[in-house]
């Protein structure tokens, strides 16, 4: 940012009241350290066996292109527009009523108009008009119809990368036009050229290779499990089991790496042990399905249908009866709304049936894929378990609907009842910021990376806004979330815009107030902190 | 060396205080893209519309303060809100805390007719040094924004690199880390 020394009326003449000189198709992407994510690592993208593995970065003015790279784009627009309905509907209908307009958290945020969800489709649209359509094929720029330039192609590349697939604006679009699938779409069109990014290349080739996002392999994972098993021990006094690889289990437990590597996920990993534990519950992890997390479904269909299959796989190979999916976000959104016509349906497994209260779960009846929320509050309602909810007295809770679970999987009330079950305070942020109106955290889709830390922290302003007036009004203290991406990433969010609050899972909650049989006496939460702090308390 | 605003002036500030209020938060949402400003100055909803909240629900009582004669006390917890937002969107430093700046010259022009009636000059320039205090406090809310920014980015790189050692199976037991957190 260093540049020559100007007196303060220079500077003050440098900025511009007026409307820009050029339209919005002739204001080219500038690429500010902070605000974007750097390419994939070509050895992952060539692993993948996707196209023009190289080394590059977007500030590069060469991005190193394939010769054809136009007619390779368009080709794969034409291809998509045949076998997708949904994505020739989504270019034609929109008729442009502005409802999706300022509900995108990235333009609440940032002020950028191309962030509204409408403008950054029309970055798409305007394309197609231009080649697909008879009026943008003869008016051009007058039928709103744009030329497909290497300037258009960075410009998808730095906005449909700030895009976390939310889907905020698909509740408010009268069309039901899906947002996050477009920017899919467009992310699979600037694969086809080699244009990726590198936190969604490499958690993707990770997954292939050993099962999950980060690269573990089997005796790393083992030893993480155990770990857990031992850290639980030394809290309540109990030692659990924790079958891994079991051939007949009667469920396969499947959760996001990060709830086994991360912080503060891993304290979620504690509750799971432990209710698993005190249910009885015949299960068993996977080292192959041991990871939750579809980074596919960032980057295209193809691969989000592979990391989904994975999972199946798995089911099949351990012979069990049915699936119960730990608290992730995507991964819901891929089980729910594409895995029947990817992968499904799953006829080899059973319909879900809970073995300690005896609820068939008829919603995953396809699927065969239960929430562990929906499990849970199902114990819960049914008597199954027992919760001491002044354990969780040292914290103010608030409730973060993840995005997925919530607008995806329509999973809205089960984590709150279990929230009310197992703590004494609760406190729900405003309305139009919860349930179906969640504010993203910010870094969803494969955003949550270090040099795209400023961008993140627009992203999620409105959430941490919201967070801080439940913070000043109630005390909240405890931001409870069931998403791995969300574990990760809000705590920075909070950091930056709010200060003194923390952030978990709900079965870090229910680990916290559940009794055991033969526990000890618990003297503190599963972070280690005191329970009961006299100073935690709100007055 | 602490100004104080001279009570006369101090009068007819407060009298045009809805005035330049309004014109000082329309300049600090002018510096967004015209297609943007509608929404900012236009959605009062708090949680809709969180920056233009911040700013306009915190304009008026910066004012006050700058035109009584105590200390910033409620100033800098507003200004740091504001600037918080500042420092992470797309303006360079002398952008992010121009608007400050800007209301000598919106005071100036709304109070041009009296000043110069009243012969004023050494009265404004008290004003104009007490808004140079406010441009030092939002100088520092600026920088610790961002080195708050710099300090969690260091911080998630180095808890990435400890997964990968981990994940690279070199067993480092997990609770070093988590109870170095």
């Amino acid at each position: 940012m260093a540049g020559p020394k100007l007196k303060p009326e220079e500077l003050a003449s440098k900025i511009k009241y007026n409307l820009p000189p050029n339209g919005w198709m002739d204001q080219p992407v500038e690429f500010r350290e902070g605000t974007f994510n750097y390419s994939g690592n070509p050895k992952n993208v060539e692993y993948l066996q996707l196209p023009n593995p190289r080394k590059w970065q977007p500030t590069d003015p060469d991005w190193q292109l394939p010769e054809n790279w136009k007619e390779i784009i368009l080709e794969g627009l034409r291809d998509r527009l045949h076998r997708f309905r949904s994505l020739q509907i989504f270019m034609d209908i929109c008729v442009r009523c502005g409802a999706c307009a300022d509900k995108c958290h990235f333009f609440i945020g940032s002020g950028d108009p191309k962030n509204m969800p409408v403008m950054r489709a029309e970055l798409l649209r305007a394309v197609y008009r231009k080649d697909f359509t008879l009026a943008g094929k003869i008016f051009g720029k007058y039928a709103g119809a744009r030329e497909l330039t290497l300037d258009v192609v960075k410009e998808w590349f730095y906005y449909f990368y700030q895009c976390t697939q939310c889907r905020r604006c698909s509740v408010f679009c009268p069309y039901g036009i899906d947002t996050a699938e477009i920017t899919l779409l467009v992310r699979e069109l600037l694969s086809l050229i080699g244009v990726n990014i590198d936190w969604i290349v490499t958690p993707v080739a990770n997954s292939f290779r050993t099962g999950n996002h980060l690269g573990i392999q089997p005796h790393g994972f083992k030893d993480s499990i155990d770990f857990a098993v031992d850290e639980l021990e030394s809290i309540t006094g109990v030692k659990v089991e924790a079958p891994i690889n079991k051939k007949g289990a009667e469920i396969l437990f499947i959760t996001p790496s990060a709830d086994y590597f991360g912080s503060p996920h891993y304290y979620t990993l504690l509750g799971y042990l432990a209710l698993f534990h005190e249910i009885g519950l015949d299960y068993t992890w996977s080292t192959y399905a041991s990871e939750g997390g579809n980074f596919g479904s960032f980057l295209s269909h193809d691969m989000m249908k592979s990391l989904n299959a994975k999972m199946y796989a798995e089911a099949r190979r351990l012979g069990v009866k049915w699936i119960l999916g730990g608290e992730c976000g995507h991964m819901w959104r891929v089980v729910h709304q594409y895995m029947n016509t990817l992968n499904g349906p799953a006829d080899f497994l059973e319909e879900p049936v809970s073995p300690v209260t005896g609820t068939k779960f008829g919603n995953a009846r396809s699927t065969k894929m239960v929430h562990i929320c929906e499990f849970t509050a199902d114990l819960i309602k049914n008597g199954k378990i027992k919760l001491d909810k002044s354990r969780n007295d040292n914290r103010r809770v608030t409730f973060h609907d993840s995005c997925n679970p919530a607008r995806a999987l329509g999973l809205i009330e089960e984590p709150r009842f279990i929230i009310r079950n197992a703590c004494n305070n609760f406190f729900e942020m405003p309305e139009n910021t919860i349930k179906e109106q969640t504010f993203c955290c910010g870094s969803g889709a494969g955003l949550g990376t270090d040099e795209n830390l400023e961008m993140r922290m627009r992203g999620g302003l409105p959430r941490a806004n919201a967070v801080k007036f439940v913070k000043e009004k109630h005390g909240v203290n405890f931001l409870g979330c069931i998403c791995a991406i969300d574990k990760a990433t809000l705590p920075p969010l909070m950091e930056y815009w709010v200060g003194g609050v923390d952030v978990g899972g709900v079965h870090e909650l229910v680990g916290n107030a559940l009794i055991m049989k033969g526990e000890k006496e618990r003297t503190t939460d599963l972070r280690g902190d005191p329970l009961h702090i006299e100073g935690n308390r709100h007055v | 060396m602490v100004y104080s605003v001279k009570a006369s002036l101090q009068e007819i500030l407060l009298r045009k205080k809805t005035s330049i209020v309004d014109k000082w938060v329309q300049r600090f949402l002018s510096y967004y893209p015209s297609e943007s400003m509608k929404f900012l100055s236009s959605q009062k909803d708090r949680f809709a519309n969180p920056v233009g909240y911040t700013i306009s629900s915190s304009a008026g009582a910066i004012f006050d303060e700058l035109v009584g004669d105590g200390d910033f006390l409620v100033t800098e917890l507003l200004l740091k809100d504001v600037v918080r937002i500042r420092a992470v969107q797309e303006f360079l430093p002398s952008q992010a805390i121009r608007f400050v700046f800007d209301l000598k010259e919106i005071m100036r022009s709304e109070i041009e007719k009296e000043a110069r009636e009243k012969g004023w000059r050494d009265e404004f320039s008290e004003v104009e040094s007490r808004i140079d205090g406010l441009a030092l406090i939002a100088f520092d809310s600026y920088m610790e924004s961002r080195e708050k920014l710099f300090k969690i980015r260091i911080d998630e790189v180095k808890a990435r690199s400890f997964q990968t050692i981990v994940a690279s199976g070199a067993g480092i037991n997990n609770r070093e880390k988590r109870n170095g957190d």
